[in-house]
């Protein structure tokens, strides 16, 4: 069994995200929908988790609590995706090939477990990035 | 009596449905009912109308707190700070009708500044490669009476554009294509078993990023070379990639739809410069089209709006004042942000500080950042002022452009909180103000 494990990660639209985004971002919706990393259940394995546990998520622009799943669109091993918002943008690298649009898709992570670490919220991940965050009183 | 108005558009993703159906209440303020809509459509017209909507900008205190002003206030710092603003940028217009893009570009010729629209961090990569080689396109009309064989190459409908396989791809009965799905092939090219490939004949599950040897592949069996190819390709096996190019060779009618999966990915415009390649070869032998899966309902409007004005889609560089600039790169959004080239921001109809890698958000956020949106939002919850607007395809009307580039014109179903105004009065009331404090000497 590793602890760690190197993976492709990608981040694309999930309906369940495209939902929760217009109810709200700020919403339970909206965290419950976008803070879970889907991987191959292989990975898992070697990873030594069950689903729902919660993992590290480390690439070469940040790091990320997320929660493990499988998930019904299922990834082969090795390729892993958060769905896009908050979540991923935590780790997406800013590099755009000179066109202007980010490394969404295929950048390398680190992923291992971490049943003890707490998922932050939306608000808490981009305010406390800009150093506004108060607290939950914003919540 | 609760109205029934027929033949709504839908300010969600690029399929800009304009067969929604909306009941409203009598007094036109409330919605009681939609239907033709999917999902998130649904809650977009669900939220018109919530209590909870922002009625008044609300600018940020020093404590971080946000309190509420007035509109002339909001107009007023936008626009000198605009004014007083090197490099200033404007970016966003997802969620705006074409009257709001104009009115933007209006305004950034007169601060002499970035303009930019999502399509920089989606479709911009499409945009290189079209002008690169070209766009055999088509309406998605001509799809739904014509296409045979659809192929969907990464991008996942099913969960990003709800309604396109139902109402123009593989269900809907055409005028050539009266079977419907049953007379018509779907080749779903992507890493993922999405619940697209689930629908699809064929799924290919190609290894990520490999997309250009894959489209190498297929322009290699066209062009008569198909036993030269090696055993395995980007993870697909020789005789499905045969197999797969003998169908593309027979239809009467193919399209591919094309998404975030090649834009995103190493290569990015490169793999959307090869994808319209091997259209091009197909056309030697069958009929074949291609079409950007565009992710907003009007992302195609900055486009087309900004090209007769300045020359160009997006990336757009006003600084000079008097000749528009794009070199995406040097331009464009998020690079300008890395590099910390832009002193002021203005996020309008979309939600950089969610959708941005966050060290960009971080960077633009140094200087002041105004975030024009009718929700509460990321970037309305780190910006210095948040001024709402209405919704366009709710409670106001406008033109918007289609994924194929066909306009529509969407109306409003309900009338906006009392008070607030839409993008295009906002940014055209900045400009006013702008070229006040130029008259007045004080800019």
């Amino acid at each position: 069994m590793t602890t760690k494990k190197t993976l492709n990660m990608i981040t694309q639209r999930a309906i369940e995200e495209g939902i929760a985004m217009e109810i709200g971002k700020t919403s339970r919706e909206y965290f419950d929908a976008c803070n879970i990393i889907e991987m191959n259940a292989q990975d898992m394995k070697e990873l030594g988790i069950m689903k729902n546990t919660n993992v590290h998520v480390k690439s070469e622009s940040g790091e990320v609590i997320v929660k493990a799943v499988v998930g019904r669109q299922t990834c082969y091993p090795g390729l892993c995706h958060i769905r896009q918002g908050v979540w991923a943008n935590q780790v997406v690298p800013p590099r755009t090939q000179s066109t202007g649009a980010p490394q969404y898709s295929g950048f390398p992570v680190t992923v291992e477990p971490a049943p003890d670490e707490k998922l932050k919220s939306a608000l808490e991940l981009v305010q406390g990035a800009v150093g506004l965050w108060k607290g939950e009183q914003h919540a | 009596m609760p109205k029934i108005i027929e033949n709504v558009g839908c300010p969600y993703c690029g399929c800009s449905c304009d067969d929604v159906r909306v009941t409203v209440s009598d007094d036109g303020k409330e919605i009681l009912e939609v239907e033709n809509v999917c999902a998130i459509g649904t809650e977009i017209f669900k939220h018109g109308c919530s209590k909870d909507r922002i009625k008044l900008p609300r600018m940020r205190q020093p404590d971080g707190s946000m309190k509420d002003i007035s509109y002339e206030e909001a107009i007023d710092w936008t626009a000198r700070h605009l004014l007083k603003a090197k490099k200033p940028l404007m970016y966003g217009f997802g969620s705006t009708n074409c009257e709001g893009q104009a009115a933007a570009a209006r305004a950034m010729e007169i601060a002499g500044g970035m303009l930019d629209n999502c399509a920089t961090i989606c479709h911009g990569p499409s945009f290189l490669a079209i002008f690169d080689n070209g766009y055999p396109t088509c309406t998605l009309g001509e799809v739904k009476n014509r296409a045979d064989v659809i192929v969907y190459w990464g991008s996942n409908p099913a969960h990003a554009h709800p309604r396109h396989m139902s109402r123009y791809s593989i269900f809907p009965r055409g005028f050539f294509t009266g079977k419907g799905q049953k007379k018509r092939t779907v080749i779903v090219i992507d890493p993922r078993y999405t619940d697209t490939a689930n629908v699809a004949d064929y799924h290919l599950q190609i290894k990520q990023g490999h997309d250009y040897e894959l489209f190498n592949a297929f322009r290699m069996v066209i062009h008569g070379y198909g036993n030269d190819l090696p055993d395995e390709i980007a993870g697909i096996k020789k005789e499905t990639i045969l197999e797969v190019a003998e169908i593309m060779k027979n239809a009467r009618f193919g399209t591919t739809f094309f998404g975030m999966g090649l834009t995103h990915s190493d290569g990015r415009n490169h793999n959307i410069d090869i994808a319209i390649s091997l259209t091009r070869d197909l056309n030697k032998v069958a009929k074949w089209t291609i079409m950007a899966m565009r992710g907003h309902y009007n992302i195609a409007g900055p486009g087309v709006v900004w090209s007769w004005t300045f020359g160009f889609p997006y990336c757009l560089d006003l600084t000079k004042k008097d000749h528009a600039h794009m070199n995406p790169g040097e331009t464009s959004s998020v690079d300008m942000a890395m590099r910390d080239e832009v002193d002021m921001f203005i996020n309008i109809g979309t939600d950089a500080g969610a959708h941005f890698p966050i060290p960009a958000v971080k960077q633009l956020k140094k200087h002041p950042w105004v975030t024009i949106d009718p929700s509460i939002n990321m970037a309305s919850e780190i910006a210095d002022l948040h001024i709402p607007v209405c919704i366009c395809g709710v409670d106001v009307g406008g033109i918007v452009y289609r994924m194929d580039n066909v306009p529509i014109q969407f109306r409003k179903v309900i009338e906006p909180p009392e008070g607030v105004m839409d993008d295009e009065t906002l940014l055209n009331k900045v400009a006013d103000r702008m070229e006040e404090l130029i008259a007045k000497g004080e800019a």
